[in-house]
């Protein structure tokens, strides 16, 4: 039930988010989602795509700084203290959200949010019998298209 | 005016004579005292009968940096630890400093030498002086800090850092004497003009004492129009005594030796061919009354030039220009050395860190600062930016104990760092640059 995330190290200069992006357009890769988040002097790029182990294998062939991770998606309503309940779901269990990112899906009429936690089993087992949906690779992009 | 006016304007064929005797001794004390010399000079053949001449210097084999690390920490030393009353260190090419030791004899030359360029540019006894080179292991603060007291100034021993404390010292003391490092020199008055200070309150500084590092034409028209001093240069490493080995007088027409204790040659830092006066190339210099030390044809990796003409000011001693470059890729960074090598035992000692790196040196403001900049292939580390922080930490740390500065680490993208096919050019020096 888990997502593979891509996270690659970006140097904060002109045209490296370009070349880097253009190696996923070149080989037909599919955004779903993406963040950044930089300091002064570069940033981590962290993706969802549809096919991360072919993402990997080119950014690593051009030599950029790559990793796949798994990591949790969770379906909620898009709607007022939706990611508030979950993310209070999570914390009850002691578990602490690293990062997190989300985007709307307007098919599903819902919000998907990837969370980066220590140990996704812990955090899959917390949110089991909550009304908070795990989503699965395939589910993400499928609903997008 | 002239400290030691005697040794000061020796006719030159007198003071060859006193060189050849020293030079002799020298030979023959280094042989007898120190095992590394006494192989070298034994497979050379060489004793101090067999030097007729000063020319005859060319036989010896020269004595490197290296030789020095080799026999850490006091495998050089000529003398007994009870008779040792002196210990410092600079900067090595790797890991380890570079250590000598000076007898008392030692340190009176020293003081002497050092005097001598001091009251060459003007100090007297009336001045007060403050010192504004860090204090410790570096020769620097107390080779001019014993000088100063020899000639009678009132020394004030401020050291480096706390700039602001240091400016009030110089505002209250009437301070008419600073010792420092050009770069800090300009620092200091920028801080002064930041502060809106007013340059008023330090118009009884006169004279700026500045070695460690070189005074470009620039910044010399810099220093004496910020501070409206009067800026002058001295030189010397700590493998030779510290500063005080040669420096300008009232004149600033080169930088005068003290001949009678150090004996300068040039060289062809390929070959090690002795060149002619006059041409420019590698400094070699020869202790002529070292006991603590004492080293025969020390290659300084300094580019100059030696004029052998009798300066204006009287002084009959030879004058080295001031120095051009290097022969190896040392740099000067705030006054401290620098090798490269340094920072590359360091980071390759580091795991999670790719074997290129590159160096940045600018000139930000007043100040020069060294970036090190590696590339980031380890990717275990892109889930947190904890990590890769804490490996910069790690890095900048280890770094600032090897080399006793501070500098930017920075990581960058694999394969950023340019190639290089043989020798690799790791540094990019952006000083000079406009």
């Amino acid at each position: 039930m888990y997502i593979k995330q891509i996270s690659i190290f970006v140097e904060n200069k002109p045209g490296r988010l370009a070349d880097i992006t253009g190696i996923l357009a070149d080989n037909k890769i599919d955004i779903r989602a993406l963040s950044i988040a930089d300091t002064t002097d570069y940033g981590i790029l962290r993706l969802i795509v549809n096919d991360p182990d072919t993402a990997l294998e080119k950014l690593k062939a051009a030599g950029i700084t790559s990793s796949i991770t798994n990591v949790l998606a969770i379906g909620i309503p898009d709607e007022a203290g939706a990611f508030s309940d979950a993310i209070r779901t999570l914390s009850a269990k002691g578990i602490n959200v690293e990062y997190a990112y989300a985007f709307i899906t307007p098919e599903a009429g819902a919000a998907y949010v990837i969370i980066r936690v220590e140990d996704n089993d812990a955090a899959a087992e917390a949110l089991k019998g909550t009304s908070i949906k795990l989503i699965g690779q395939q589910e993400i992009f499928n609903q997008s298209k | 005016m002239f400290f030691q006016k005697d040794i000061e304007t020796m006719p030159r064929k007198q003071l060859e004579e006193l060189q050849l005797e020293r030079l002799k001794w020298t030979v023959d004390y280094c042989a007898r005292n120190v095992p590394f010399y006494t192989k070298k000079l034994g497979e050379a053949g060489i004793t101090g009968d067999k030097i007729k001449s000063l020319s005859d210097i060319q036989y010896i084999p020269p004595t490197t940096k290296a030789d020095l690390r080799d026999n850490y920490p006091f495998g050089m030393f000529a003398q007994p630890m009870k008779n040792i009353v002196r210990i410092h260190a600079s900067s090595g090419t790797t890991g380890k400093p570079t250590v000598v030791g000076y007898t008392k004899k030692d340190l009176e030359v020293w003081s002497d030498c050092m005097a001598r360029l001091l009251v060459a540019v003007g100090t007297t006894c009336e001045d007060i002086v403050q010192i504004s080179f860090g204090y410790g292991m570096f020769t620097g603060a107390l080779g001019l800090h014993y000088a100063l007291e020899k000639i009678g100034c009132a020394v004030v021993p401020n050291s480096s850092g706390n700039t602001e404390k240091a400016l009030m010292y110089m505002r209250d003391f009437g301070t008419t004497a600073l010792v420092a490092t050009p770069t800090y020199a300009l620092y200091m008055c920028e801080t002064a003009k930041e502060l809106e200070y007013p340059m008023s309150d330090y118009s009884r500084l006169r004279l700026g004492l500045f070695g460690s590092e070189g005074t470009t034409p620039e910044m010399r028209e810099q220093l004496e129009k910020g501070w409206n001093i009067f800026a002058t240069d001295n030189y010397g490493m700590s493998e030779l005594q510290g500063p005080g080995v040669s420096g300008e007088c009232e004149e600033r027409d080169g930088l005068h030796f003290c001949e009678d204790y150090f004996l300068p040659e040039i060289v062809n830092p390929e070959t090690l061919e002795t060149l002619d006066a006059g041409e420019t190339g590698e400094l070699l210099v020869t202790t002529l009354t070292k006991e603590g030390i004492p080293l025969l044809r020390y290659r300084t990796r300094d580019i100059t030039r030696l004029n052998y003409d009798v300066c204006k000011c009287g002084r009959t001693s030879v004058r080295m220009d001031k120095v051009k470059g290097r022969s190896d890729d040392m740099l000067k960074i705030r006054g401290v050395n620098v090798f490269p090598s340094q920072i590359e035992s360091v980071l390759l000692s580091i795991d999670k860190i790719g074997p290129h790196y590159q160096l940045v040196v600018r000139r930000e403001g007043f100040t020069d600062t060294l970036e090190v900049q590696f590339e980031l292939t380890d990717s275990s580390m892109l889930e947190k930016f904890s990590e890769i922080e804490k490996l910069q930490k790690n890095v900048q740390h280890r770094l600032q104990t090897v080399l006793g500065i501070q500098c930017k680490v920075s990581v960058v993208e694999p394969k950023t760092i340019e190639r290089f096919v043989g020798k690799a050019k790791r540094i990019i020096d952006l000083r000079n640059t406009k």
